[in-house]
């Protein structure tokens, strides 16, 4: 097997190749299926351990303190220790709670996620699902996710809970607009909804450069659109510990709160990783119009470690956002959405259509 | 029109404040040399309490084993929760008068709440707050404490 950092479509086609000269084409499609299953799930369940020790790592520095730092060495270990015990706590239903639906809305959150994180190119040739309507399919399956908030707060027979349900559903639904606006933004600058062509026309200049002032207000739109679709602070009004408890998950315990607490991080990664992917080039390189030799240089760090740095970057930001403003209220978040982002971005779309039209980026 | 700039105005003004905030955070975030928070039972070597801190109320003795504690009492009126008993005795003095002097100045650590109004009504400043904090002991009646050393005696020219 051919294994290049720079690029996977070699190792990918190896692995099939290999496959398919032992078994029938049916079951070496189905043993790629389960690869391609387990890498996700390993990576989603390494990735949210760690991006949990970040955030509370992030988090104690904003506020002038250490974090955990007693479990291994910097407290590396107890995010895995918080895991281990939140796989050996009890399941708790309440008496009256739906039991189907209470027992699904878990599943339906999480998948939605897992739907959500399938068209993400990585690297060249690691991404699993390439469609021509890329950017279209993720905008719709992460809105999905909201059914489940929504059940879960229905089910649990709380009014917490269904009250933190509520203004969930009343905030993504408001701000899937803006998310769909920018990122519409961005494909009519882009000219196609095909991850994989995005990225590859970012080879010169990633679109936040290239595509200038609309690119930039997009960019500024979706992240905090982006912040409010993952139910992220300051708009983490679905949860709101100090009022609401936990919102729509405080009914749940154990393994079924996990999976809630798991998919809002692989939220935040998804976000992160669209944000990164349309805006600041994906896993390509910083690659600056004439210079040559220093956009070799670039050229050397592998495309995965380009697109990781950009992701954590993204994050860093976010968190930045969510430990330093006040939570807003329902009707300023709504405010914020229907006065301020949508005008801004139909304004921006516009502004967008002009600038291709007049051919007046880099 | 008017309401119009004022909502352009508004944009602006709404990011500038976020910035501002996220500056004020940016700046705690990127100086990690100035966290607050210590690391308590390995630092114990080099823990220094600041001074303003109130551990436990401390009658501070000189090298001669003299304090400055009349025994007027004026602490143990004060303390709201009677954690102090002043205990006083009669000596005879070299002149030949009787005096009264402190006996046993009873503290009782479990009971104070560490008001500080002792240490401020003391006419003399015979007690002071100390520093330590480290209180956790297996036998609660170790938190009454004696705080005259035995033996000790008042200093000279301390006012009565």
């Amino acid at each position: 097997m051919a294994f290049n950092i720079y690029d996977f479509t070699t190792l990918t086609h190896d692995i099939h190749q290999g496959l398919s000269e032992s078994f029938s084409p049916f079951v070496a499609t189905t043993i790629e299926w389960v690869i391609v299953g387990v890498t996700y799930l390993m990576f989603v369940a390494l990735f949210g351990l760690f991006l949990v020790y970040t955030e509370r790592k992030v988090c104690a520095a904003f506020q002038q303190r250490l974090g955990p730092m007693r479990v291994g060495p910097w407290g590396l270990l107890q995010t895995i220790a918080d895991f281990i015990k939140l796989l050996m706590k009890e399941l708790i239903m309440p008496r009256k709670a739906d039991w189907f639906l209470y027992n699904l809305a878990p599943f339906i959150v999480i998948i939605a996620s897992f739907l959500a994180i399938a068209v993400i190119p990585f690297a060249p040739g690691l991404q699993s699902l390439d469609f021509d309507i890329g950017v279209f399919y993720l905008t719709a399956v992460s809105s999905v996710g909201v059914i489940g908030i929504l059940l879960a707060g229905w089910s649990s027979n709380n009014k917490y809970s269904l009250i933190g349900a509520m203004r969930s559903g009343a905030q993504i639904l408001s701000y899937e607009l803006s998310v769909s606006l920018s990122l519409l933004t961005m494909v009519v600058f882009a000219g196609s909804m095909q991850f994989s062509t995005i990225v590859e026309s970012q080879r010169d200049a990633w679109f936040i450069f290239s595509g200038h002032i609309p690119a930039i207000i997009a960019f500024v739109v979706f992240l905090v659109a982006g912040t409010a679709e993952t139910n992220r602070g300051p708009f983490d009004l679905a949860e709101a510990e100090s009022e609401l408890v936990a919102g729509f998950h405080t009914e749940y315990s154990g393994i079924k709160f996990a999976m809630f607490f798991l998919a809002e991080y692989i939220n935040l990664f998804i976000i992160s990783a669209v944000a990164a992917t349309v805006f600041l080039g994906g896993w390509m390189p910083l690659h600056f119009g004439n210079f040559e030799s220093f956009n070799h240089i670039m050229d050397f760090i592998p495309p995965i470690v380009w697109f990781f740095m950009k992701v954590l970057g993204v994050i860093f930001i976010i968190m930045w956002f969510k430990w330093t403003f006040p939570r807003l209220r329902v009707d300023q978040i709504l405010t914020l959405e229907w006065k301020y982002l949508l005008p801004i971005n139909l304004i921006n779309i516009l502004l967008m259509a002009l600038v291709v039209l007049t051919k007046f980026h880099f | 029109m008017n309401s119009f700039i004022q909502y352009i105005v508004s944009i602006f003004k709404g990011v500038w404040t976020l910035l501002v905030g996220m500056k004020v955070t940016g700046k705690y975030f990127f100086t990690p040399w100035k966290h607050l928070t210590h690391q308590y039972p390995e630092n114990r070597d080099t823990l220094v309490m600041f001074e303003r801190y109130r551990g436990e109320v401390i009658m501070p003795h000189t090298d001669n084993n003299e304090h400055k504690c009349t025994g007027c009492g004026i602490c143990e009126l004060n303390c709201p929760n009677g954690s102090i008993e002043i205990i006083t005795k009669s000596i005879i003095t070299p002149e030949g008068k009787k005096k009264r002097v402190i006996d046993r100045h009873i503290y009782h650590l479990g009971m104070c709440t560490f008001c500080n109004l002792c240490v401020k009504t003391c006419p003399t400043g015979a007690i002071v707050m100390g520093q330590e904090f480290e209180h956790a002991v297996w036998d609660r009646t170790k938190l009454t404490k004696v705080l005259n050393k035995p033996g000790s005696k008042i200093s000279e020219g301390v006012k009565e």
